[in-house]
Order: C-alpha cells, then sequence, then structure tokens
C-alpha cells in the first residue's frame, strides 16, 4: 500500500512539476531562452495569495485569481524591461545572465518586502480527503486538485494553441520570428503572451505547490523552477504534452528516490536523471531534432 | 632593447597591479596600519580573484555559463583539508603540506571537471548552466552526507552517519557529514594567496594567448566556422572546462586552509556562491581578466570594508540598506550592467556619444 501512496504523491508533485514546466516550455519554444526567472514567479504568486487569504481574509478563489494576475503583470513586465532589449544581442549570454540576475532580485525583494522567516501558508483547497482501501490509502484534497488541474491545463493550452489565432501564431513565432513577422504577426505581441500565459500558470503552480507542501520563503520557487526545467527537457523542450509527461515522472522519480533509496539525496538523482536525459537522448522524450543551419 | 608586444604590455600591467597591491599591503601590514577587519579580508580577495579569473577563462574566453564553479571549488576544497587532515602529523612543514594539499586539490577539481565535462560539453548555452548548476548541487549534498573516519584498520566510509562508520575505540573521525572536517591547520598565508593569484593569472594568460587559446576563442566566436576549418570543438571545450575546474579547485584549497572548519552550507559552496563569482566576471568585463582581477577585490571593499566605517561614523538609512541587502545590490547590478552593455540600442547609444568625439578629432 506504502507504494501506492508513494505513487500517488509522486503524481501530485510531478503535476505541480508540469505545470510549472509548461511555462517553461513555452517560453524556451517561442523566444529560445531560459527563463531563471520563472520559478521565482512562483514564490511571488504564493507569497500574494498567502498575504490576500491569512492577512486580508479574501476568500481562496478570488485570491487566486489575484495572484494570477499579479504574476501575469510582472511576467510581462520582466519580458519588457529586461529580455526584450537583449533579444537580437550578439551573444545568447548575454540574456541568461540578466535572467539570473532577475531571478536573484526577485528573490532578494521578496526577502526585503516579507522578511526571512519562513510562511506557514494554509492550504486553499477546501475538499475533504479521500479513504480508500480501509484508511489504508490516502488521497488528499489537494492531490486531487493538482492532478485535475494539471490535466485541465494541459487540455486548454493544447486546444488554445491548435485552434486559435493567437495559438497558431504563437507555434509561428516558434517556427521562424521572421518568417512570422512577414505574415503580418505581431511578434513581440506573441511573446509577451506567451510570457503571461506562462507567468499566470506560475501563480496555480506557486499555490498549489505551497497547499501541498505549505512552508512559504522567497527561496520557495527556485528549487522547483529548476527541477520543472529538469522536467521540460526530459519531456522534449518546446513540447506541451512533453512538458507533462517529463513532469509527472520527475515528480514520481523524486519521492521514489526520497522514500527507497535516501531522501538526502533525492535532489542529487533528479539532476542525474536530467545528466542522463540529455546523454541519451538530448531532444528529451517528445523534442523535435531541428538541423543547424549556417 | 627589444619592444614588447601590446599584449605582453597589457599582460605586465594585470601582474604589475597584483604585485603594487601586495607591496602596498605588506607596507601597510608592517608599518601597523591595517585594521584586523581589513587584514582579514586579505585571504578572501586572493580566492575571490582566483575564482572570477577562472570563471571568466569559461564565461569570456570560451563563451559559456558556467554556473557550478563553487561545485568545483568545493571539491577541491574538501579534497585538500582531507589531504591535510590525514598528513597533519606526518608531514610538520605547514609550507610543504600546502603546496601538496594545493597538487591534490587542484587535480582532483580537474578530474571532477573533465568527468562533468565530457558529457556536458556537447551541450550549449541554457543546458550547460542548468547542468553545471545541478552539479553544484549535487556536490554539496554529497558532501553533506559523507562520513570518513580513520583507525588501526584503515579508512571507513559511509553515507549515513557517524555511527555507522563501524570504527575501533582508537579512530577518528575525519569527514563529519553537516559538520564537515574539523581541525584543519590553518596553512593559507597571504603571501601564498598572491603566489596563487599570479600563478592562476600566469596560467589563464598564457593559455589565451597559446594556438590552443585562440582555438578556443574561435569556438565562443564561431562554433560553425571553427568547426569548419577542423578545430576539434569537445576537445578545446573541455581543455578550458578543465583547467577552469582546477583553478575553481585552486581557490577552493585557500579558502579550505583559512578556515579551522571546513563544512558545506548554501552560503560557501551553493549556488549563491557561483552567482557572485559570476557577478564579479560581469561587472569586471566578461573576457576581461584584468577585470576579474579588480573587481571583486573594489567590490568587497566598497560593500565590506568601506560600509562597515562608514556605519560606524553615523548610522545612515542608505548605508544601512547597502549592507542588509547585499545581494540585491548584486542582482541589480548584475541586470544594469548587462543591459547597458549588451543590449544593441546602449551599444548603438554608447557609440554616438562616446565616438562622435573621437570621430571629430581625428577629422
Amino acid at each position: 500500500m506504502s507504494f501506492l501512496n508513494y505513487l500517488i504523491s509522486g503524481v501530485s508533485l510531478g503535476s505541480v512539476y508540469a505545470i510549472i514546466a509548461l511555462g517553461y516550455t513555452m517560453v524556451y519554444g517561442i523566444a529560445k531562452m531560459l527563463n531563471f526567472a520563472h520559478g521565482d514567479v512562483i514564490m511571488v504568486g504564493a507569497y500574494v495569495v498567502f498575504f490576500a487569504t491569512s492577512g486580508a481574509g479574501v476568500p481562496a478563489i478570488p485570491a487566486v485569481l489575484l495572484s494570477m494576475v499579479v504574476c501575469t503583470v510582472l511576467g510581462v513586465v520582466i519580458e519588457k524591461v529586461a529580455y526584450k532589449p537583449l533579444r537580437n544581442a550578439s551573444s545568447s549570454l548575454a540574456v541568461l545572465i540578466t535572467a539570473i540576475g532577475v531571478s536573484y532580485l526577485l528573490q532578494n525583494l521578496a526577502l526585503l518586502i516579507c522578511g526571512s522567516n519562513t510562511k506557514s501558508f494554509t492550504s486553499v483547497v477546501g475538499i475533504p480527503a479521500l479513504h480508500l482501501a480501509g484508511g489504508q490509502l490516502v488521497i488528499t484534497g489537494e492531490t486531487l486538485t493538482t492532478i485535475v488541474a494539471c490535466f485541465v491545463i494541459v487540455g486548454c493550452l493544447s486546444l488554445f494553441i491548435s485552434k486559435t489565432k493567437p495559438g497558431q501564431a504563437m507555434l509561428a513565432v516558434s517556427e521562424d520570428k521572421g518568417a512570422a513577422q512577414l505574415m503580418g504577426i505581431n511578434v513581440n505581441g506573441t511573446i509577451a503572451l506567451t510570457f503571461a500565459i506562462g507567468s499566470g500558470l506560475a501563480a496555480i503552480a506557486g499555490v498549489l505547490l505551497c497547499s501541498a507542501y505549505p512552508s512559504l520563503m522567497p527561496t520557495t520557487g527556485s528549487m522547483p523552477g529548476i527541477k520543472a526545467f529538469v522536467a521540460a527537457v526530459f519531456g522534449g523542450i518546446g513540447s506541451i504534452p512533453g512538458a507533462m509527461i517529463g513532469g509527472i515522472l520527475l515528480g514520481v522519480i523524486e519521492i521514489f528516490g526520497r522514500a527507497y533509496i535516501s531522501s538526502q539525496m533525492a535532489d542529487a538523482i533528479v539532476f542525474a536523471v536530467l545528466i542522463v536525459v540529455l546523454l541519451v537522448k538530448p531532444t528529451g522524450l517528445f523534442g523535435k531534432v531541428v538541423q543547424e543551419k549556417v | 632593447m627589444k619592444k614588447l608586444s601590446k599584449t605582453a604590455r597589457q599582460n605586465g600591467i594585470t601582474y604589475g597591479i597584483v604585485i603594487i597591491a601586495f607591496v602596498v599591503m605588506q607596507i601597510l601590514i608592517s608599518t601597523g596600519n591595517i585594521s584586523s577587519s581589513l587584514e582579514g579580508l586579505l585571504i578572501p580577495f586572493c580566492y575571490y580573484v582566483i575564482l572570477a579569473v577562472s570563471l571568466n577563462l569559461v564565461v569570456g574566453v570560451l563563451g559559456e555559463l558556467s554556473l557550478g564553479h563553487a561545485g568545483f571549488m568545493c571539491v577541491g576544497a574538501f579534497a585538500s583539508a582531507f589531504f591535510t587532515k590525514c598528513v597533519q602529523d606526518t608531514i610538520t612543514n605547514s609550507l610543504l603540506r600546502f603546496v601538496l594539499a594545493l597538487i591534490i586539490g587542484a587535480l582532483v577539481a580537474a578530474l571532477f571537471g573533465v568527468l562533468i565535462g565530457i558529457p556536458v560539453l556537447r551541450l550549449r548555452g541554457d543546458y550547460l548552466a542548468i547542468v553545471t548548476l545541478a552539479f553544484g548541487e549535487i556536490i554539496k549534498n554529497l558532501v553533506n552526507v559523507l562520513f570518513i573516519g580513520r583507525d588501526s584498520n584503515g579508512f571507513h566510509f559511509s553515507m549515513k552517519d557517524a555511527f555507522s562508520l563501524g570504527m575501533e575505540p582508537d579512530g577518528e573521525v575525519l569527514v563529519n557529514g553537516p559538520q564537515g572536517i574539523s581541525g584543519i591547520s590553518h596553512d593559507s598565508t597571504f603571501i601564498i594567496g598572491v603566489v596563487l593569484v599570479l600563478l592562476t593569472l600566469f596560467i589563464v594568460l598564457r593559455l589565451i594567448n597559446s594556438r590552443d587559446g585562440r582555438a578556443i576563442q574561435s569556438i565562443r566566436d564561431n562554433r560553425i566556422a571553427a568547426e569548419s576549418v577542423g578545430i576539434n570543438v569537445t576537445k578545446y571545450k573541455l581543455m578550458a572546462f578543465s583547467v577552469s575546474a582546477a583553478l575553481a579547485g585552486v581557490g577552493g584549497v585557500l579558502y579550505a586552509h583559512n578556515l579551522s572548519t571546513l563544512s558545506a552550507t548554501p552560503k560557501n559552496f551553493g549556488y549563491n556562491m557561483s552567482i557572485m563569482i559570476l557577478v564579479y566576471v560581469v561587472l569586471g568585463g566578461i573576457g576581461n581578466i584584468r577585470g576579474s582581477v579588480i573587481a571583486p577585490v573594489v567590490l568587497n571593499l566598497l560593500l565590506d570594508y568601506f560600509l562597515r566605517k562608514f556605519q560606524m561614523m553615523g548610522d545612515n538609512v542608505v548605508l544601512n540598506f547597502l549592507s542588509d541587502n547585499r545581494m540585491l545590490v548584486y542582482a541589480i547590478v548584475l541586470i544594469v550592467i548587462m543591459l547597458f552593455s549588451w543590449s544593441p540600442k546602449m551599444i548603438a547609444w554608447r557609440e554616438q556619444v562616446f565616438h562622435k568625439k573621437a570621430k571629430e578629432e581625428a577629422e
């Protein structure tokens, strides 16, 4: 029974990684940059919900919506101020280093505003836990909500990209920026939209993460952020189903590693997965091989 | 007298800066005109400079981003401290012991550099950054669960705790997991530090101005073109990466022997440290070795020494804010410098403003 319990909590953690990985994979696909600050947007989202519910007494759903709005605006502002000026820079290192700077800035601003003490996050999920198999198998409301949210988000996002005009524009921009511009697509607007969606999803991921693991501090987002990037690479960067499957697999690997191998080595196991994936199949499970043109 | 070439003169200035700084500090120390807080910063200056120069070899010369520099430093520090701890009673000459520890620290760090480099250097840019970051975290985790003891039967290893080493009563725990290694002899001195800085500079500058160095730079400037003229990309990348790792190990050795207790915490060997070194490199100028020598010293003098001095003179809101939020300052420095020096619009603007005068004079 403990195996099933571990599996379920692995899938639940993996679903959070999957939602975060969606943001990474979309931004990477379209702007060809690793948004290091994505993990810290999660932290901001969680803080907004924390202060809204515990501080101002706002009910859960409006608080989550507020947090999504804040994160969306934050994501777009970061893109406009820090990343857009460097989009055509001669070195691709420039935007990567700036992204690290933004990540650091967000963490330290949170430290300055909210303090370094760990806040205990009250779960926003009101669904009672399911007791199966005579109480041996417990599925918490948070687990259920997280898994359902992950599937709903992936479904909606896939529909959005394949069926709507802005979604098609995203595909076009990720394929070829110049050609997309010639076809009359607003490239800057599309990239901003991608950042907005990714950051909005990060807010949801932050709330779900902190509902399941209720300790909130300025560095809460950075480790899950990096692991979600590993998940995105695992699934094949740029691919939405890949991000979901990579995320869930990684969550299961992490929980199993923690349970059966060593709790201190769980992070190391996750990163070892990344190194193995990059060695064996650098494009990930669902990635496309892109020929480099001179 | 034969006229020196331009690069030789430039390199001479870099060595000169280090030597002059050393002489000035020695005069201050011998005349007693130096505060103990500044004297305590001298060895840290040396290892910060070594780390910044070696990271600049990867970031500036090879053109790849490594976020695991603190990991290599950690490897060098622990390998050498372990060695020193083992031979502390057998080799009593501290200089000889330090030199041996230095060689071991650098070699082990270089070995890790090669081990990480072989799989990773086939990747580029963002992937390399994330894998090196992961490597740094793995090393930190591993060191924290590593227990090594020694008794009359030899060495004992464990990944669980000190009790499961199963040692004889005469045994001694050398590496004690999260508590790290304690009782390391204090072998680092300022003179050794400066000699190591000069050695690091010598290795890096010689490498840059050699045939191999030009091959490395050609990979940075255009990998495909370099490959098409027959340059072995993986070989040269690995060369730059492992030299940089070995030098980071040297920095770690100097760091470890400046402390009595060495333990791996997020603060000294974590991601934060790697970022701090990156800030030095960016502030000094990516690819500019002399900048990497000056930036750590200036930034630490400003943020550590002078700030504290001014604070002692009077309570000031701005100064207190700066000293409490140093990482925030680093983050802003990083973003502003990157935007200022790399955005195409800023480059165009700078050319307009600063080169107008030069153009007018030329006409």
